[in-house]
C-alpha cells in the first residue's frame, strides 16, 4: 500500500516515502473513523428495529448524522477529572484504549498486499495489540478510585484474559491449514470463491471466535464490566467529555476490527463469492463482509440477555478451552493425515 | 526506493536502547508501584523493538504478548490489589542498606569472575554461525518450528513439565476451597420438568387448599 | 533484514499518528469547553452519599489464579504457531511430539478442573 501510494509521486526521496506512510495511514484511519460512527448508528437502529422503534431518526435523513451530533456534544462537555483520581494514568487510559484499536488496523489486509504493513506475523501482531487492550480498562478502573470502576475494571480484565485462551487455539486451527502468519497469506488459502472459503471446514472454530470475541470486546452478552443495573458503567463511570468518547470510539473500531479478523479468517477476505463478480474491487468485499460479522454482533446484542459472571467464566474456562483445544488435535490430526479440504 | 535504510538501523537501535534503560531506571526509581509496573511494560515494548531490530519477529510478538500481555497484567493486578500503604513499607527501607548493598557487592564479583574467567570454546562461533537460515529465505517462526518439535524434543518436552508443574503448584498455592456456595447445576436445571415444580389444583369456593406437601388438596 | 525494518516503520509511524490524534482529542475538548469543576462533581460517583471507605481494596485472590492460569495457557499457545506454522514440513513426528506436550497439560487441566479450581461463585 505505502509502496503504491510511493510510485505515484513519480520521483523519489526519504521524505517523498515518509509523506507516502502517513498518507496510506490517513487513508486507512478517516475512513475508519467515519465507519465507527456509522457504526454506532446501526447498532442503535438494528437494535431498535428488534424492539419495533425507529431509534434515532431525527438529525440529518433517517438520522444518519445522530452520531456526529452525539461527538460534537461531547466534544462541548466539560472534562471532568475526579479528585482522587490518579490523574496522569486516568487520561492516559482512554488514549491507550483508542491508540491500540486504532493500530491494530495496520496488518488489515485490503486486497493483495494491500496493507500499511504486510508483516510476515501480521496474526500474531493483532493477537499482541488486542491482549494490550485490557490495559486501558486496568488503568482506568484503578485510576478512577472509584468503587464501580474498580469493580468493572477487575471483571473485565478477569473476563478479557478469560477468553484470549480460546481465541489464540482457534487461531492456531486456522494457521494449520494456511502455514503463514501473515494475514494476506490467509485470504490467498481460501480465494476462488465462496466454496473454498474457511467458514466451510471451521464452522464450529468460527462459532467459538465469533463468541470470544464478543467476550473479548465486552459486547452484549458479556458486557459485565459496564452492566449498568449493579455497576452504573464499570470502569467509565468517572469518564466525560472526549474521554469517554475515547473509549467509546475505541470500542466501537474494536469490534469493527474483530469482524474484520473473521472476515479475513473465515469469509475469504477480500475475495468475491463467485469468480464472475471479480470485477466488484477487493475491499468492497471486504467492506461487505465486516459489515456481516458487525450485523451479526448488533443481532446478538439484542437478542440475548446478559450472562452472570460466573456464567461467564465457566464458559470460558469450562467449555471454549477444552473444546478450542480439541479442534486444535482434531484440525492438526486431519493435516498430518492428508485430508483434502483441511492441508 | 532510496531511503537512506542505512542509517535506519542504527537510529532505531540508539532510540530503542536508550528507552529500554531509562524505562529500566524508572522501574527502580518510581515511587508509586503502579507507575514501576507501566515502566517495565515500557520497557518490554523497546525490547521487542530490538528483537525485531535482530530480524526476530516472532520473538518479538512473543514478548509482547505473554509478558506485557500476561506476565505484567498479572503484576498489575498484584500492586493494584493489595493496596499497600507504600510510604509505611517505606520507612523502614533505610535499615536495610547494609545488608543490601552487601548482597550486591557480591553479585558484582561474581559478575567480575565470570566475565574475566569466561573462555568463549572455539566451536561455539562456528555453530552459532552455521545453521542460521536467512530471514529473507525462511520466516523467522518457521524456522523455530522446523527444529524446535523435532531437534529438539527434550527440551521442549521439559517446557510442558514445567507449565504443568507451575499450574499445579498456582492452584496449591491460591486455591481455596469456600464452604457454603451455592453453585449452578445447569444439568439439573435443563433436566427439570414441569410435573417436579408445581401441580395445578382445582380449588373449590369456601375449602382452601392446603399447602402441606403430598397431599393433594 | 533492512527491508524488514521498512516494514515495521509504518505501524511506529502509526503508532505516533494515533497518539497525537488521541492526545488533540482530549486536548481540544479540554481548551473548547468551559471547565467549571466544584467539589461535589469532582467526589467519586456513589449513590448518594459520600464513600465510605477507601475503593481500593484486597481482592479475592481468584483473581490471581485467573491470571496465573492465563500466563501458563497463554504460553502453550505461543508454543502451538511456530508448529501450526511449520507442521507440513515436520510432518508425523512433529505432530506426535506436540501431542505428548499437549497431554501433559491436559493432566494439569484436568487437576485443575477437579481441584475446583475453575469453579467461580
Amino acid at each position: 500500500m505505502v509502496d503504491a501510494i510511493y510510485s505515484l509521486f513519480g520521483t523519489e526521496g526519504p521524505f517523498l516515502y515518509l509523506t507516502a506512510i502517513v498518507l496510506s495511514i490517513l487513508a486507512v484511519v478517516l475512513p475508519l473513523l467515519i465507519a465507527v460512527a456509522f457504526a454506532v448508528y446501526f447498532d442503535r437502529k438494528i437494535w431498535a428495529a428488534v424492539q419495533m422503534r425507529r431509534g434515532p431518526n431525527v438529525v440529518g435523513p433517517f438520522g444518519l448524522l445522530q452520531s456526529f451530533a452525539d461527538g460534537l456534544k461531547l466534544f462541548l462537555k466539560e472534562t471532568i477529572i475526579p479528585a482522587g483520581a490518579n490523574k496522569a494514568i486516568f487520561l492516559i487510559a482512554p488514549m491507550l484504549t483508542f491508540t491500540l484499536a486504532l493500530i491494530s488496523w495496520a496488518v488489515i489486509p485490503f486486497e493483495a498486499r494491500v496493507a500499511i504493513a504486510d508483516l510476515n506475523v501480521g496474526i500474531l501482531y493483532i493477537l499482541a495489540i488486542s491482549s494490550l487492550g485490557v490495559y486501558g480498562i486496568i488503568m482506568s478502573g484503578w485510576a478512577s478510585n472509584s468503587r464501580y470502576a474498580f469493580l468493572g475494571g477487575l471483571r473485565s480484565a478477569a473476563q478479557m484474559v478469560s477468553y484470549e485462551v480460546s481465541i489464540g487455539f482457534v487461531l492456531v486451527c486456522v494457521l494449520v491449514k494456511v502455514g503463514s502468519l501473515n494475514m494476506t497469506d490467509i485470504v490467498l488459502a481460501q480465494e476462488g470463491g465462496i466454496w473454498n472459503w474457511h467458514f466451510i471446514p471451521y464452522l464450529p472454530v468460527y462459532v467459538i471466535f465469533f463468541i470470544s470475541a464478543l467476550a473479548e470486546t465486552n459486547r452484549p452478552p458479556f458486557d459485565l464490566p459496564e452492566a449498568e443495573a449493579e455497576l452504573v458503567a464499570g470502569y467509565q463511570v468517572e469518564y466525560s467529555s472526549m474521554a469517554f468518547a475515547l473509549f467509546f470510539l475505541g470500542e466501537y473500531a474494536n469490534i469493527l476490527l474483530m469482524s474484520a479478523v473473521m472476515a479475513i479468517l473465515f469469509l475469504g477476505g477480500w475475495d468475491a463469492p463467485l469468480p464472475i463478480l471479480d470485477f466488484i474491487p477487493g475491499w468492497i468485499w471486504l467492506l461487505v463482509k465486516t459489515a456481516f460479522g458487525f450485523w451479526l454482533i448488533a443481532m446478538v446484542k439484542a437478542f440475548v440477555p446478559r450472562y452472570r459472571y460466573d456464567q461467564l467464566m465457566r464458559l470460558g474456562w469450562k467449555v471454549f478451552l477444552p473444546l478450542s483445544l480439541f479442534f486444535v488435535v482434531l484440525y492438526s490430526g486431519l493435516k498430518v493425515a492428508g485430508v483434502p479440504l483441511f492441508s | 526506493m532510496d531511503f537512506p535504510v542505512e542509517i535506519l538501523p542504527a537510529l532505531a537501535f540508539y532510540m530503542f536502547a536508550a528507552i529500554t534503560v531509562a524505562s529500566g531506571f524508572l522501574v527502580i526509581f518510581a515511587k508509586n508501584p503502579v507507575h514501576s509496573v507501566l515502566w517495565l511494560i515500557l520497557a518490554f515494548f523497546s525490547a521487542a523493538g530490538l528483537f525485531v531490530l535482530m530480524g526476530a519477529e516472532f520473538l518479538a510478538m512473543l514478548l509482547v504478548i505473554v509478558y506485557v500481555g500476561a506476565v505484567a497484567v498479572l503484576f498489575l493486578f498484584v500492586v493494584m490489589m493489595l493496596d499497600i500503604n507504600f510510604e509505611e513499607l517505606r520507612e523502614g527501607a533505610l535499615d536495610y542498606i547494609p545488608i543490601g548493598a552487601l548482597i550486591g557487592l557480591i553479585l558484582l564479583a561474581e559478575l567480575v569472575t565470570l566475565g574475566s574467567a569466561w573462555v568463549v570454546g572455539e566451536d561455539i562461533t562456528r555453530n552459532a554461525a552455521a545453521p542460521m537460515p536467512s530471514v529473507a529465505e525462511v520466516h523467522n517462526t518457521e524456522a523455530i518450528g522446523q527444529i524446535l518439535y523435532t531437534d529438539y524434543i527434550y527440551a521442549f518436552q521439559g517446557a510442558g513439565l514445567v507449565l504443568l508443574v507451575a499450574m499445579i503448584g498456582a492452584i496449591v498455592l491460591t486455591h481455596r476451597t469456600r464452604t457454603g456456595v451455592r453453585r449452578q447445576n445447569i444439568s439439573a436445571q435443563v433436566s427439570r420438568r414441569p410435573e417436579d415444580a408445581f401441580e395445578l389444583v382445582n380449588v373449590k369456593s369456601g375449602e382452601g387448599v392446603s399447602l402441606t406437601p403430598g397431599k393433594k388438596g | 533484514m533492512e527491508s524488514l525494518l521498512v516494514q515495521y516503520l509504518p505501524i511506529l509511524i502509526f503508532l505516533g499518528i494515533a497518539i497525537v490524534l488521541s492526545v488533540i482529542f482530549v486536548g481540544a475538548a479540554v481548551l473548547v469547553a468551559k471547565q467549571a469543576p466544584d467539589d461535589e462533581k469532582l467526589s467519586a460517583y456513589e449513590c448518594g452519599f459520600d464513600a465510605f471507605e477507601e475503593s481500593r481494596n484486597q481482592f479475592d485472590v481468584r483473581f490471581y489464579l485467573v491470571a496465573i492460569l492465563f500466563i501458563i495457557f497463554d504460553l502453550e499457545v505461543a508454543f502451538l504457531f511456530p508448529w501450526a506454522v511449520s507442521l507440513g514440513e515436520i510432518g508425523v513426528y512433529g505432530f506426535w511430539s506436540m501431542m505428548i506436550f499437549l497431554g501433559v497439560l491436559t493432566v494439569g487441566f484436568v487437576y485443575e478442573w477437579k481441584k475446583g479450581a475453575l469453579e467461580w461463585e
